[in-house]
């Protein structure tokens, strides 16, 4: 191995983008095996792949049909998309040395603070209803945040036990009052006005009638919010400082206890905004949910293979999003879905294994010449 | 000549620094060898590349005469190699017993962990060697001292033979470190061998009987203790004279800025560790507190402070009564605090150099605007600090401050406190792990601070820069002050009675 090679892998800072790689890597390994021990063409998950999330499918090249579908992509970014802004809500919390299990929770309270309000004004215009739709999202999972936040502060209650509460809870919640609104069957509401809609033709068009939706560009900003807070600002310097080293914050004179409540409020806004995508974009309509959908978890783990940080979030809500828009398409061509889930697990396993990975890169970095 | 161990040509690279440069290292069978340098000139982490910790880019190691590739401190274990780390590692809420055995726990026929038959081997070597610990008690419960004989445990467990102390001294009391030498006294006796870094060469004088020096990563040379003297040793390294006398300004006129009257702090046991405390802080003057450590001292920094509420009396700062303000309140004031533990509370380890410079000040102009932080303004001020109070790192200001050496992360909170120049100081051990360079100039920044009419509340275990570096020196026992002197006319004897309860000194009045 040549000398540079060692120095870069050796390095710390490389070390932080290299693990989650080299973790998704084996994952995707232990998927290939897994199907290779199953008998299943290994082969149709890079088909999966890259129809599921460039839009080409590979069956049809050759013929006279059109190989690339952008529908794909449209679908690919919808199902992303939820999934980023709960890694952002996770990772949030996760800075300031707190761990956000309830991001599943603020996104139902998002969705059904969007819901009630998008139902509730049917006669207001569009520049008037949508930004409403879109603050109430923010502040169900705001507030959803905000309890966990300030129990932890008060009382010292672990933010781990409220917010898995706090699931169930909304869980509940947003089932019975959906069930409640008017006109609702037992599944869901009746279809939200069109002004409190994300959708729009012209993104259906250009993706050839996919749902993709104006919602990305709520993540948009709610990524470069992330960024913005996290990095240039003192708000963010000192959920930093309290996240590395309370006692050192304390220190500093930093009211360790107001960040604490402050970091997992805003953590609840990220994922309460997921909530509002998906019933005002993904879909138009409030749904009653038989059981958790892991936007939330899967928002752990997309978190956690970004190492925490917006960009990183971003990539990992786009990973952990193509292997849930690839299911459908593995599905069809007769590989259980669960292969993808497989893959999924497969990948968080090694990113929890992260200090082991690193201590291999580590040996290899100090290798004698 | 019987060598245990020999480091040839050692070369460690980090990104931007050379850590150690081409350097020959030997151990004698049964002798102390001393390793002396600046900060960060590279002996942690030439003991590090001995115990495995890093692997050295060039150069070879041979124990015994015999080539080894230490991958990890497992293989260097294996090979007898223990070390003291400066910053010592322990799991702190788990027992004495259990820390020592850790990773090689006796077993008992069902593969269990025999906690018994560890505890009794435990008791053994405490006694063996005169290194006293109450087995069962939790290390979150014990002294720093005793933290200490439980890491020696630890190698002596392990059956090492080649012990690598790190800075053991820094951390204790006077009384400690004449325990400790007559440990190594011991343990040479028993036939092992011992590197010993220290930055004290009164310690160096008194039981190595060889001295490297390093500086800047470089080996200078090799020295016979007995052949040698502190001042050339200090020279050696240093690359200069060093000059610990201090030229202190005659101050006639005082002014008081904190009062504090029977004030009670309780310690986290819930005890009165300070109780019925009367102390006066003035202007121009270094106060110090003296005593022996554990009578109250860190818990009457955390009530002045306010990291720890104060359970009785008053403090009052400038005229204001301050025992119930918040943190940020009593620093806004002017209060600067070089805390006893640098690692838990002076420095995010996490962030680099410069955030850490404006651990304070960071809501302030320059370094933020209406919320948003200004990084020229706060890198500028950094590189300045970091110049000014020669703060040597691999990145300058964008270092991590995890990857500094001890005494430089020491320089860097110096930096920090003494350059706000607060209208009162409290210094808590503030030349903990610094070589005589930096001490001399830390010193003549203390003093410089105390010229300019600031006051200095100073508090330290040795009794040398007690005496050095004091105006007043109160003495504290059992959380009470039982004497306050003039530091001209104190005497290290009477300090000594004071410091131990054997006697009551005067007291002026505090009304
Ligand atoms: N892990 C690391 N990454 C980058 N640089 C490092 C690392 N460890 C040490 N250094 C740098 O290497 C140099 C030598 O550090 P070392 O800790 O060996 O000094 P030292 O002689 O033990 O000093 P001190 O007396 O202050 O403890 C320092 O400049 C330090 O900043
Ligand atoms: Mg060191």
């Amino acid at each position: 191995m040549s000398n540079s090679f060692r120095a870069y892998v050796g390095n710390e800072k490389h070390q932080k983008v290299l693990i989650p790689i080299i973790s998704i890597v084996l994952g995707f390994i232990v998927g290939i095996i897994i199907m290779l021990f199953s008998q299943l063409n290994a082969g149709y998950l890079f088909t999966a792949l890259l129809r599921g999330v460039f839009g080409i499918n590979t069956k049809f090249i050759g013929t006279s049909r059109s190989v690339f579908n952008a529908r794909y992509i449209g679908e690919f970014l919808v199902s992303s998309m939820p999934l980023i802004l709960t890694g952002l809500s996770v990772a949030f919390a996760y800075r300031c040395g707190l761990f956000n299990i309830g991001a599943e929770g603020q996104v139902m309270m998002g969705s059904l603070f969007s819901i009630v309000v998008a139902l509730s004004f049917p006669g207001l215009p569009k520049v008037i209803l949508l930004p409403m739709v879109v603050i109430a999202g923010a502040l169900g999972g705001t507030i959803w945040g905000f309890i966990p936040g300030l129990l932890k502060a008060k009382y010292n209650v672990h933010e781990v036990v409220v917010t898995i509460m706090l699931n169930y809870v909304g869980l509940y919640f947003l089932n019975w009052t959906v069930k409640s609104l008017p006109g609702s069957s037992l599944v869901r509401t009746v279809d939200i006005p069109d002004a409190a809609w994300l959708g729009s033709d012209f993104l259906s068009d250009i993706t050839n009638n996919s749902r993709l939706h104006w919602g990305f560009i709520i993540v948009i900003i709610a990524v470069y919010a992330f960024y913005y807070i996290m990095n240039k600002t003192t708000f963010g310097y000192e959920l930093r400082a309290v996240g590395f080293n309370k006692d050192a914050a304390k220190y500093a004179g930093i009211n360790v206890n107001k960040n604490a409540i402050l970091a997992m409020t805003l953590s609840g806004t990220f994922a309460g905004l997921a909530g509002t995508l998906l019933t005002c974009g993904t879909f138009n309509y409030g749904r009653v949910i038989p059981a958790f959908e892991n936007y939330g978890f899967n928002g752990i783990v997309a978190a956690l293979v970004g190492g925490n940080t917006a960009i990183g979030s971003v990539l990992g809500g786009l990973l952990f999003g193509a292997l849930q828009a690839i299911q459908p398409i593995m599905q069809a061509n007769g590989i259980p879905r669960e292969i993808a889930i497989i893959i999924t697990s497969a990948i968080i396993i090694f990113v929890a294994m992260q200090n082991g990975i690193k201590s291999v890169l580590n040996k290899i970095g100090n290798k004698e010449a | 000549m019987n060598n245990v161990v020999e480091m040839k040509d050692i070369t460690k690279r980090f990104p931007g620094i050379i850590a150690n440069s081409h350097v020959n290292f030997d151990l004698r069978q049964g002798e102390i060898h001393a390793l002396l340098g600046e900060n960060g000139a590279g002996k942690s982490t030439l003991m590090s590349v001995l115990f495995g910790l890093y692997q050295a880019e060039e150069g070879e190691i041979l124990i015994r005469g015999e080539k080894v590739d230490i991958k990890d401190p497992n293989v260097a274990t294996k090979i007898g190699i223990g070390m003291v780390h400066q910053h010592f590692k322990l799991v702190h809420n788990l027992s004495i017993t259990e820390n020592i055995i850790l990773g090689v726990e006796p077993k008992n026929r069902w593969h269990q962990v025999d906690l018994k038959k560890g505890r009794a081997q435990v008791v053994a070597l405490s006694e063996k060697y005169g290194l006293t610990v109450d087995p069962d008690e939790l290390i979150e419960n014990i002294t720093v001292g005793m933290q200490q004989r439980v890491e020696i445990l630890k190698m002596l467990y392990r059956n090492s033979n080649i012990l690598i102390f790190d800075e053991p001294t820094a951390v204790l009391t006077p009384q400690e470190i004449d325990d400790l030498i007559i440990v190594m006294r011991n343990l040479v006796n028993e036939g092992k061998s011992i590197i010993l870094i220290t930055h004290k060469l009164k310690e160096i004088m008194a039981i190595a009987d060889r001295c490297t020096v390093l500086r800047r990563g470089e080996c200078i040379s090799t020295v016979e203790v007995a052949k040698s003297n502190p001042s050339e040793l200090a020279e050696m390294m240093v690359g200069r004279k060093v000059n610990l006398d201090l030229n202190k300004k005659e101050i006639d006129e005082h002014k008081t800025v904190m009062k504090i009257r029977n004030l009670s702090v309780k310690d986290s046991k819930g005890l009165d560790a300070v109780k019925n405390f009367n102390l006066d802080v003035r202007t121009g003057e270094i106060m110090c507190v003296a005593g022996i450590d554990g009578n109250g001292q860190s818990e009457l920094i955390q009530g002045i402070t306010g990291l720890t509420p104060c359970s009785g009396g008053t403090i009052e700062f400038l005229g204001k009564e301050i025992q119930n303000t918040k943190i940020r309140e009593r620093t806004e004031m002017g209060l600067g605090h070089i805390p006893e533990d640098r690692q838990k509370y002076g420095l995010v380890m996490d962030f680099d150099i410069k955030e850490n410079m404006v651990l304070q000040s960071y809501f302030k102009e320059p370094f933020s605007t209406h919320g948003k932080l200004n990084k020229e303004a706060i890198k500028e001020y950094s590189d300045r600090l970091v110049e000014e109070y020669d703060v040597r790192s691999s990145q300058g200001s964008d270092t991590t401050s995890r990857s500094l050496s001890g005494g430089n992360q020491q320089k860097a909170i110096i930096a920090r406190e003494v350059d706000r120049s607060p209208a009162l100081l409290l210094a808590a051990q503030p030349t903990r792990g610094l070589d005589v360079g930096a001490i001399e100039f830390i010193h003549k920044s203390i003093v410089a601070e105390r010229d300019k009419g600031k006051a200095v509340l100073l508090f330290s275990l040795e009794l040398e820069e007690v005496l050095s570096l004091s105006d007043k020196i109160a003495v504290i026992y059992e959380g009470e002050i039982v004497g306050v002197l003039d530091a001209k006319d104190a005497t290290e004897n009477e300090l000594g009675l004071l410091m131990s309860g054997a006697k009551k000194g005067d007291l002026p009045d505090y009304e």
